[in-house]
């Protein structure tokens, strides 16, 4: 590859890395996993001047729970794939670690770089919007919380300020009685997703308590089914019930044509795969 | 029992291919491995716009840059007279763009720098001035009237049309359609795709200023024609020109033509004084260089109500690009596309083929299509199922009443090819047992009451190959014979150099092979030199399966000379005439006498030894081989798919593919061939398309969006075979490197198309996503 000619630079501490990032603001891009900002360079759409490699830092890499869960800027989504705890605890997004990409992209890119990357296309913004995470973000000394829902704000946009550094996502407690899932459909192994459907449901009982649905690549970002959420949320999973969230949430899906297929189809597809979910959480219910 | 491998003759066993030691253990000497001193780097500027007017290119800020030793425009190249080519097919294709350009991705300049990285940025600081102008993406708009003319550089190009080519006869066609009981019609686009080899194209052109000898090392299947190519297109005398393939990562086609690339590097070289590389980048291969298919066809078959076929319609509008590139025999227009009437004893046929220009990429080479047969064959196995349909008849069972019987070969079909042996019911009855049709054909009715939606699509392909006899078969002029010359060392071990150029097909074994079948030299001892024409005999290169069908029946054919001659040696050593004697896998022996013999290492020894007063010294031949005919491979192959009717997404179940290439040199890496084909023939069906927007845009220039499929969701295939001899190649032996290019793609659609055939759909277009399968059961279930 032959991308403009950059500078490289190496922090060792996260107050390093936002100092120079303060430095040189839009000027500069972080690298974490780079499986987004490398093929952009590769292609020079993205040209920075400078690339703050954080991978040296120290604290970011972990996957914790503490009242929430704290995944670090440098959590791979291999190391979400691999994680007992998440395939316990977490199954939407358990679900969706090994459906994104190809193993060699898993092995480098992070949680947190594709969220701050906004693709539309992204799994997990949509794993994220259902789970109702909050990005946590620091400029230079300050810190601040933003929901997911307010941090993507259109194709590649987010609300992160050119100075500032998404240090982690935190995903608030699931509870003991939870389903997830994520669906996928993509043309073969390593595509983006054509549609993708995120599912996350807390029960209580045989009602559910809380709901999240998160959709993907039906819009200019990532669409979080709030009605569909609405609706659930105090229900039991009946048919009609299931066959109403899931019109809501194709309602709710602003998908246009391309070679992936027609708008209508991707719609369809969106009903088909919460229809699927939302059964297959009422059958995992009634065994 | 078994017979032991060690004992099985030299043909047919399956060695351990050769070359893979070096491969696999990254020893390979691939263009971009070669660096020579003092080298200098070409990045290429493409166009941005599909159809624009150049206005003005400005070079300054480029040629400022540190490390750019030139700038190269289309400007600079007319005064050398170098900004246009020749195509393959006899068109004329922009070196670099001068007036305008005429699709996205041309190239317009070069830069040519110390470094690689100093070449692409500078690219950025050319300034170009476009106007851009009305883009034509869609043929069938290309050839109406009125149409904005692509090619108006050429004098005597009025409107878009290429060239109109017919073959078969109309009369007796119309006459067959006329009374027919029932006409079967189908529309359907085969669309554009591209080989997309691992390795990209590329060179190294050095140009040596003291003695003007020119060798480019190249990414070429076909080193010798490009060698005369070169010599006509720069006036540089053909003896100085030195053209060197080194191993190369896959080519299909695709590394055929000549490209701009070359002919800049090679001026640029010469200009300069110091070697230029020039290595394509991914988005350059896709976007620019050679395409395949893109034909926009009709057919109409014609049969009486039991299922006997009467005659076959066929129009075809070709969308070539800016310009007509394709590489093929220059008699046929369209290729050997007229070989459409398939492996049926078809009484009549009348094929009509245009050619369109388009604001696109020029190409139409590539992807092992045998000259274009994977859209005739594609064509005749889709029609042939719908028309089942049609009679209620069974897909197989309408095949069989239809095929060329055995008894009739040679056959020569009604667009005049001559089919050399075929056992066509043969192969499909193996198909149809491994696959356990009939089981399948019982499943699909079990499911179907269930809602489940099972495929099953069979394709009889016949495949024509080993072009080809000079009579038919040329290329610029230079008619298709290939060659092979043959060196046996004192010691016994030999050198075989070919005028055919391996990308991949294993040649170092497989003709290593047939010297080892007709000499007994084994083929460790036997080194396969290729690619290097100051070093091999001339031939037109490795494409359209061709390879075993010439180089390998030159091979034999040169074997069979030095054998004759090694009896000579012998008769002298032995002190016997040489009737006396007779020929034994690696010696020739005494009559009646077995322990009186010399052995092809005795006899290579004694060549140069102790050879007969009046015979020359040596042991060694060449061969130009002119064959008399094409060999006709052909085959069945079964999918069965299950179609998710809910998503349209389709899973494979199965693959059988039963094919015959006569005899097998090597039962191995016939077999790797036939995978590899497998492999592109469901990507085709499934996945590979370049689209262009309505601006001409490419939607295909990455791995993105241009799909190649992993191992993950390639299916798993069963492959058997039947053994039918070619009656005139010299072993027996037919080209089969392409079969499954050209036989699978129909089969695949068809599996697809029969899950739905039920709902009365009968056509989805390639490639059959699941959102293209979703609407056509959606239309369906409405109408």
């Amino acid at each position: 590859m032959f991308p403009r000619s950059f500078d490289y630079l190496a922090p060792e501490s996260l107050d390093d890395a936002l100092s120079m990032l303060a430095e040189h603001g839009e000027d500069a891009k972080v690298l974490a996993g780079g499986q987004s900002l490398i093929p952009l360079m590769k292609l020079r759409f993205a040209a920075p001047d400078y690339i703050i490699d954080i991978n040296r830092i120290t604290g970011l890499g972990s996957v914790h729970e503490n009242g929430s869960l704290s995944v670090g800027a440098l959590v791979r989504t291999h190391d979400i794939e691999r994680s007992e705890l998440i395939r316990r605890r977490y199954p939407a997004m358990a679900a969706a670690a090994p459906l994104i990409s190809d193993p060699l992209v898993r092995n480098l890119g992070t949680v947190v770089g594709s969220l701050c990357h906004a693709d539309p296309q992204g799994d997990w913004a949509s794993v994220m919007l259902a789970m109702n995470a909050d990005i946590v973000c620091r400029n230079g000394a300050a810190e601040r919380r933003i929901p997911v829902s307010e941090f993507v704000q259109g194709p590649f946009t987010t609300t992160l300020d050119p100075t500032e550094i998404a240090t982690e996502v935190d995903i608030p407690d699931p509870g003991a009685d939870t389903f997830g899932t994520y669906m996928k459909l993509e043309r073969k192994v390593g595509d983006f997703a054509s549609v993708g459907v995120a599912v996350h449901l807390s029960f209580d009982g045989r009602k559910v308590e809380r709901a999240g649905i998160g959709l993907t690549a039906v819009g200019p970002a990532n669409i979080k089914a709030t009605e569909a959420e609405q609706l659930l949320a105090g229900a039991e999973l009946d048919g009609g019930t299931i066959a109403r969230a899931a019109d809501l949430c194709a309602e709710a899906a602003d998908p246009h044509s391309d070679l992936r297929g027609s708008a209508d189809y991707k719609r369809a597809m969106v009903r088909v795969f919460v229809s699927r979910a939302l059964n297959a959480a009422a059958a995992g219910k009634a065994a | 029992m078994a017979v032991e491998e060690k004992e099985m003759p030299w043909v047919g066993r399956s060695v351990k291919r050769k070359e893979d030691d070096r491969f696999v253990r990254g020893g390979g000497n691939y263009l971009d491995d070669i660096r020579l001193p003092n080298m200098l780097h070409m990045a290429i500027l493409r166009s941005p716009f599909a159809h624009a007017r150049i206005e003005a290119i400005d070079t300054s800020a480029a040629e400022a840059v540190g490390g750019v030793v030139a700038v190269v425009t289309g400007e600079l190249l007319a005064q050398h007279k170098l900004a246009w080519m020749p195509t393959l097919s006899g068109d004329t294709q922009a070196v670099l763009a001068t007036d305008k350009v005429r699709f996205q991705g041309q190239e317009v300049a070069c830069v040519v720098a110390t470094d690689p990285y100093v070449a692409h940025d500078a690219l950025e600081l050319i300034d170009v001035e476009y106007e851009p102008l009305p883009v034509i993406v869609d043929p069938k708009k290309a050839v109406e009237d009125g149409a904005p003319v692509i090619r108006d550089d050429k004098e005597d190009q009025k409107d878009n049309r290429i060239y109109h080519w017919e073959a078969g006869d109309k009369a007796s066609t119309d006459r067959a359609f006329s009374e027919a009981e029932v006409v079967v019609a189908l529309d359907t686009h085969y669309p554009r795709s591209h080989p997309a080899p691992l390795e990209c194209c590329g060179c190294i052109a050095d140009v040596n200023p003291a003695t003007s000898k020119t060798t480019i090392y190249m990414t070429s299947q076909a080193p010798h024609a490009i060698r005369t190519v070169f010599a006509l297109v720069t006036g540089l005398p053909e003896q100085n020109i030195q053209i060197i393939s080194p191993d190369i990562g896959g080519g299909f086609g695709n590394k055929v033509p000549v490209y701009p690339g070359y002919v800049v590097a090679t001026a640029a070289s010469l200009l300069i004084g110091q070697p230029v590389k020039w290595i394509e980048d991914r988005t350059g291969n896709l976007a620019s260089t050679g395409f395949a298919r893109d034909f926009h066809m009709h057919g109409e078959l014609a049969l009486k109500r039991d299922g006997t076929m009467l005659g076959l319609r066929v129009g075809m509008l070709s969308d070539q690009g800016y310009a007509y590139a394709d590489a093929q025999p220059s008699k046929f227009k369209a290729g050997l596309f007229h070989v459409v009437t398939g492996s049926y004893d078809m009484p009549a046929a009348h094929v009509v083929t245009d050619g369109a220009y388009t604001n696109k990429a020029p190409g139409g080479v590539a992807y092992r299509c045998s000259f274009r047969i994977t859209e005739a064959s594609f064509l005749i196995e889709r029609l042939v199922q719908n028309a089942a349909y049609e009679l209620g008849m069974e897909p197989v069972e309408l095949r069989r009443k239809n095929f060329v019987r055995p008894e009739q070969f040679p056959y020569t079909s009604v667009t005049g090819f001559v089919y050399d042996s075929g056992e066509y019911a043969k192969a499909l009855d193996v198909a149809l047992e491994k696959s356990g049709y009939e089981q399948l054909r019982a499943e699909q009715e079990r499911l179907r009451a269930e809602g489940r939606l099972l495929g099953i699509g069979v394709a009889s392909f016949t495949e024509a190959v080993g072009a080809g006899p000079s009579r038919d078969y040329d290329i610029l002029g230079i008619k298709m014979f290939d060659s092979a010359e043959l060196r046996i060392h004192p010691t016994g071990k030999a050198i075989l150099k070919l005028g055919v150029k391996s990308q991949g097909q294993g040649h170092e074994t497989t003709f290593a092979q047939i010297v080892a079948g007709e000499l007994g030299i084994p083929p460790e001892d036997v080194t396969v030199q290729e690619g290097d024409t100051d070093n091999t005999p001339y031939g037109l290169g490795t494409y359209a399966s061709r390879s075993t069908p010439t180089g390998g029946a030159a091979t034999a054919v040169v074997a069979r000379k030095i054998r004759e001659k090694a009896k000579q040696i012998a008769a002298h050593t032995l002190e016997v005439s040489a009737d006396d004697l007779e020929w034994e896998g690696d010696r020739f022996y005494v009559k009646g006498a077995p322990e009186q013999a010399a052995t092809i290492q005795d006899i290579a020894f004694a060549a140069y030894t102790n050879h007969p007063q009046g015979m020359e010294a040596g042991l060694e031949g060449v061969t130009y081989y002119d064959p008399p005919n094409l060999t006709y491979p052909f085959g069945t192959y079964v999918v069965a798919v299950e179609v998710d009717a809910q998503t349209g997404e389709w899973k494979v179940r199965k693959v059988v593919a039963v094919d015959d290439c006569g005899v097998r040199i090597n039962p191995m890496i016939v077999e790797g061939q036939i995978m590899g084909g497998l492999t592109e023939g469901f990507a085709m069906s499934a996945m590979q398309q370049i689209t262009f927007d309505e601006d001409g845009n490419c939607m295909g220039s990455n791995f993105i969006d241009y799909l190649l499929p992993t191992a993950w969701e390639t299916p798993a295939f069963e492959l058997h075979a039947t053994v039918t001899p070619s009656p005139h190649h010299p072993i027996g032996a037919k080209g089969v490197g392409e079969s499954a290019t050209v036989g699978s793609p129909a089969a695949f659609a068809n599996a697809v198309v029969d899950a739905l055939a039920h709902l009365g759909v009968r056509n989805i277009d390639m490639p059959l996503t699941s959102g293209k399968v979703w609407e056509a059961m959606q239309q369906a279930r409405s109408s």
